[in-house]
């Protein structure tokens, strides 16, 4: 679809381990906590990596790496030519207008004692050569207006604003150094199904408008696969099974993307009883101490002994056309009826 | 012994199962009375799943928690109505009575697990308490019948988990011993609200599945209180549809699926991404719920309504309309909704 040259983000071996200590005098390293474990991700201009799985998966630890909110135990995450995690100081800086977060909770993100104004205005006090002093307030008034709020409400409070509103200022302050990318977490869970849809659109219109990539994150497959051109799945730190959301969607390969897919209600109750219904034994085994081989097979129905000692790579393979880290990976279709 | 009255008094086996009537709550607050509760009816039979669905702060969990007698009063105040189980009005009877009621009848499960478990006890003796205390148990006994309780919610290890706290279990886990503390002492309805809607999806197909099946085998009648139309679509057998206090729309889940009658429910269906297809741009439902201190004359959708007119905004909210049997709207355009 399109080369090299459009590539703005190239994450490649990206890990992030969070030591477990013990002791408080003496403190000592006794694990860590696999949070990303060796992870790689490409984003072109223009387009939407969607990245779903369950809590707890590592999705969050990787958006925070990705905005180098967290530095990362290894690998390296490459914007227009830079490595973001080995700039640091003044370079850093600049390299981070270039990609920018939208929290989950429009709630806890906006500092309640700021108003609106100052809110979305304070990248430009961090990023002084960004905007010219006297220019933004203006610049403020038109990210407000870009992302539907109206101009005059520069002066209120977080507080007086409904949740999708808030949500809309989150979107507004990610856009006033005007990103490339935008990395969403959970952008629209907090919110109601009717509110849901109008932050959606929004961001699908500012897309189109502005040239933006996102990847957003999310545990909402319905959502992801509205707005995503490509899905990764991610299960214990790693990315099971990739592709375009056709790919995933209608020909998921991996048994944790089946399991999933086929977990998620449709709503319609003529599908009732007509659906693959794969229902996963247990919990999510804790990432300290994931399962040798593949990390999903203490879960899985199709999990041999080979599984226990051998990792499966995330590559195409003879029974999927897209890359899958399973060794008996092979499509099956979970969401129509049979 | 039990110290709780005797429950039996003056129940007709021929009424129905639940029958809420008519119901109003507000909540005295100072900024304003907020009507949470408009005038919400409702029914239910033995076996049957019925789905309220709305968004939060349409007034659904106060419906429930005015049906299981738990609001906190002050602020809130049932002003109205009648709840009906099995003929006799619980909101006529006294506290002793409806504890009677509590539990033994009509039991429910809650979102968050974690905070509706008591954190300082052990599960075990949550659990027994319930058959010590109702059931007038020895703590034997009771213990016994919580390590079967656990069982049958399939909580591997019952016997050794049963000295655990909650925070030792995992959300999923959690929600189990939530639901096998309500099914306790075999309740006739259980009202689950968004029982799943902290979980994973896996769990929560876990879940659903182990309610659907105790449901089968107790022949249990199951309010589901939920905001998400496709766990609505896999399990209810009726929906009511919920805004602002009211019950805008009831219909079996067939029929609102396919052919919504009132347009806030047409919206909603229009508004959420599908799983099974990647449609176009999503229809927005414009505008925001009205608050509850200020909700608007006539139909209290009209200001989000693209069907709206003047007789929409007038003071008389809309009647009820029957459109088949057990399919009733609350809305002047129907015929145009459903397009006939």
């Amino acid at each position: 679809m399109s080369d090299v040259s459009d590539l703005v983000l190239d994450a490649r071996g990206l890990v992030k381990h969070f030591p477990i200590t013990q002791g408080i005098v003496f403190r000592s390293k006794i694990g860590a906590v696999r949070a990303v474990d060796g992870v790689d991700l490409q984003l072109r201009r223009g387009e939407t990596l969607g990245i779903v799985g369950e809590s707890g998966c590592g999705k969050s630890t990787l958006a925070k790496l990705l905005v180098g909110l967290e530095k990362p135990t290894a690998g390296e995450i490459m914007v227009r030519g830079d490595d973001m995690t080995r700039l640091s100081g003044h370079a850093l800086r600049r390299a981070r207008r270039n990609i920018q977060m939208v929290m989950q909770d429009p709630y806890t993100s906006l500092n309640p004692r700021m108003t609106v104004g100052d809110i979305i205005g304070e990248p430009f006090e961090i990023h002084r050569d960004a905007v010219p002093r006297a220019g933004r307030e203006r610049a403020v008034q038109e990210l407000l207006d870009l992302v539907g709020l109206n101009p005059d409400h520069i002066n209120r409070y977080p507080h007086q604003f409904s949740g999708g509103q808030r949500q809309r200022i989150g979107i507004a302050r990610a856009l006033a150094l005007r990103p490339e990318i935008l990395v969403c977490d959970e952008p629209v869970s907090a919110l109601d199904v009717s509110i849901q849809a109008q932050v959606i659109n929004l961001l699908e219109r500012l897309q189109r408008e502005l040239g933006l990539s996102y990847i957003f994150i999310a545990h909402d497959l319905s959502v992801v696969r509205h707005i995503s051109d490509r899905v990764s799945v991610m299960y214990l730190g790693k990315i099971v099974e990739t592709g375009y959301h056709m790919a995933i969607y209608e020909q998921p390969t991996h048994p944790y993307t089946q399991a999933l897919l086929s977990a998620v209600p449709v709503p319609d109750p003529r599908l009732r009883g007509h659906r693959d219904h794969i229902v996963l034994e247990g919990d999510v085994p804790s990432p300290a101490n994931p399962p040798s081989g593949c990390r999903f097979r203490t879960r899985c129905w199709k999990a041999q002994p080979y599984c226990a000692d051998h990792e499966p790579l995330l590559q195409i393979r003879q029974r999927a056309p897209h890359p899958s880290a399973c060794h008996y990976a092979e499509i099956r279709d979970v969401l129509h009826r049979y | 012994m039990t110290g709780v009255t005797d429950i039996n008094v003056g129940l007709d086996p021929r009424a129905p199962l639940l029958h809420v009537d008519d119901l109003r709550v507000e909540f005295r607050t100072r900024d304003g009375v907020a009507r949470a509760v408009n005038g919400a009816s409702f029914y239910l039979n033995p076996g049957e799943t019925l789905a309220i669905l709305g968004e939060s702060g349409c007034g659904k969990s106060v419906t429930a928690q005015a049906v299981m007698g738990i609001l906190d009063t002050p602020p809130a105040h049932v002003t109205g109505g009648r709840v009906l189980f099995r003929g006799v009005d619980l909101l006529k009877l006294s506290e002793n009575e409806r504890r009677g009621f509590r539990a033994n009848r009509i039991a429910m499960i809650f979102q968050d697990a974690l905070s509706a478990l008591n954190p300082v006890y052990t599960v075990g003796f949550q659990l027994a308490e319930m058959f010590r205390k109702h059931r007038g148990m020895s703590r034997k006994d009771a213990k016994q019948r919580s390590i079967e309780l656990l069982d049958q919610v399939r909580i591997p290890a019952a016997k050794e988990r049963i000295n655990d706290y909650p925070h030792q279990f995992s959300g999923g886990m959690r929600q189990r011993v939530m639901i096998a503390m309500a099914l306790a002492l075999d309740p006739e309805v259980l009202i689950a609200d968004e029982p799943t809607t902290a979980l994973d999806v896996t769990v929560q197909a876990q879940i659903m599945g182990l309610l659907a099946e105790l449901q089968h085998q107790r022949n249990m009648g199951l309010i589901l209180i939920t905001h998400d139309m496709g766990v609505v679509a896999d399990v209810a057998d009726r929906i009511s549809v919920m805004y602002a206090g009211r019950i805008v729309e009831e219909a079996p889940v067939y029929d609102i699926y396919a052919r919504p009658a009132h347009p806030y429910t047409k919206a909603l269906l229009e508004s959420i991404p599908r799983l099974d297809h990647k449609g176009r741009q999503l229809n927005v439902i414009r505008g925001l719920p009205p608050s509850l201190t200020d909700i608007p004359a006539g139909c209290s959708f009209h200001p989000r309504c693209g069907y709206a007119r003047d007789i929409c905004r007038s003071d008389q909210s809309p009647p009820v309309y029957q459109i088949a049997p057990h399919r009733f709207a609350r809305c002047h355009f129907i015929r145009e909704v459903l397009g006939v």
